[in-house]
């Protein structure tokens, strides 16, 4: 009896001590995931001028951009997956969920006959990728729940450059986005975009009835303008899909926290009731065992 | 008819200034271009250079900002550059620093797009923060 006690109470130590480690995860977490938030909406006008601007070139005139350029369904032999996940685990489902999204991308690449190719960002992914034996063309760790522009670039340049290579020099012919989209606090769902080749009309559909688009003079020109414009666009989608993934992830890493938390809470009081009850047995038993030994004696007197 | 023009310099990590200006001076691929308020719909590539705003309280703001494009429609400018910043909080020892290390690089033979646009941004830089101390 005396053991299980000891045991009960080494348990409910060891769970305290566990209890304050996720309490400090969420504390930071939710720290960490207004910052993120903030950066987000920061980075919006960024996004909303871009999306503006390619628009107007669009109706401006006809866009024809190697970025833009529509091969035919049938083409297309290498499709790329670009996926963003976790670089550490005590997400809950945040990386698996991505993970899940972007093997139903991968499969639907293999049933219509084409060749899948995977870009990476995060550890989570990468190690996923890396246990079955698949192979990975580039990947990116290190910045998943605090990215910077730069690591955007470095990911965009490298994206356009190999959709711009021939499919025989390692080219791919399409690439399909899966990141996180933060929906709420409680809610964060993974969406898959095609980042390439560029539907332009999703720029138009930003702009509202109250910002009709009015005609341009462009200088030097719109094919030039246009130049110059959808890289710094494909870099923008990449930059808010890596703002909105970081922050879904830190929104489900605190989450998670506060569960682990309560859970570990929970734990607790069992556990002290368990070892109060234990503790309260000891003493009765040897109560009636001090009691059941003096009226043994008292007998043989 | 407005006689100034809202103007908004928006960078990739945020808004970098915005505010009512009188005039806007910026470089493009052509050349450098004066826009005024009431300035007819223009949109226009623009190279890295030390942007000009007159506001209206008569205060000359400097900006250093790099490839991007210049956007004005409805008296409304736009200038979006990825690693656009006011002159006034760059450090141009730092940006000297940094210009350096560029030039350094272009001299070793690394003549590739990334070096010089990054020599073509601490340029800009580097005038956008002399001007800005000129001014002070």
């Amino acid at each position: 009896m005396a053991a299980s006690l000891r045991e009960l109470r080494q348990r409910r130590q060891s769970v305290t001590a566990t209890k304050k480690i996720t309490k400090a995860m969420e504390l930071i977490a939710s720290s960490r995931v207004i910052k993120a938030q903030q950066a987000a909406a920061r980075a919006l006008p960024f996004t909303r001028e871009l999306n503006r601007a390619v628009s107007a070139v669009a109706e401006y005139s006809h866009v024809d951009h190697p970025l833009t350029r529509d091969t035919d369904e049938a083409d297309v032999k290498r499709a790329a997956v670009f996926f963003i996940t976790s670089d550490r685990g005590m997400n809950g489902a945040y990386s698996a969920n991505a993970i899940k999204t972007a093997a139903r991308v991968v499969q639907r690449i293999r049933d219509e006959g084409k060749e899948p190719v995977r870009y990476i960002v995060g550890k989570k992914g990468i190690n996923y990728v890396n246990f079955r034996g698949l192979p990975i063309e580039a990947s990116w760790e290190g910045f998943s729940d605090a990215p910077t522009y730069d690591r955007a670039v470095e990911i965009a340049d490298q994206l356009v450059a190999d959709f711009l290579k021939p499919t025989e020099e390692g080219g791919v012919d399409a690439i399909y986005a899966v990141y996180t989209r933060m929906e709420s606090m409680i809610s964060q769902t993974p969406r898959v975009r095609r980042l390439l080749p560029l539907e332009v009309v999703e720029g138009v559909k930003d702009v509202t009835e109250h910002d009709l688009v009015p005609l341009y003079e462009f200088e030097p020109d719109p094919e030039t303008v246009l130049d110059q414009l959808l890289p710094l666009y494909l870099r923008s989608r990449i930059w808010f899909y890596l703002l909105q993934s970081a922050a879904s992830q830190l929104a489900s890493q605190q989450r998670a926290m506060k569960s682990a938390t309560d859970n570990a809470q929970q734990l607790i009081e069992r556990l002290t009731r368990e070892a109060n009850q234990a503790r309260q047995a000891e003493i009765t038993q040897e109560i009636s065992e001090i009691v059941g030994g003096a009226s043994a004696l008292a007998e043989q007197n | 008819m407005a006689d100034h023009v809202r103007v908004e310099v928006v960078a990739a990590s945020g808004i970098a200034w915005e505010g009512d200006a009188l005039s806007v001076i910026v470089r493009t691929i052509e050349g450098d271009v004066g826009i005024l308020p009431n300035h007819e719909p223009f949109l226009a590539a623009m190279v890295p250079c030390a942007a000009e705003v007159l506001t209206v309280d008569g205060r000359r703001e400097i900006l250093a900002v790099d490839e991007g494009f210049i956007s004005v429609a409805d008296n409304r400018v736009a200038l979006l550059s990825q690693y656009a910043r006011v002159a006034h909080e760059i450090n141009l020892d730092e940006a000297e620093h940094e210009l350096a290390a560029a030039e350094r690089r272009l001299n070793q033979g690394e003549t590739d797009e990334e070096t010089m646009q990054h020599f073509r941004r601490a340029q800009a830089q580097v005038k956008a923060a002399k001007l800005a101390s000129e001014q002070a």
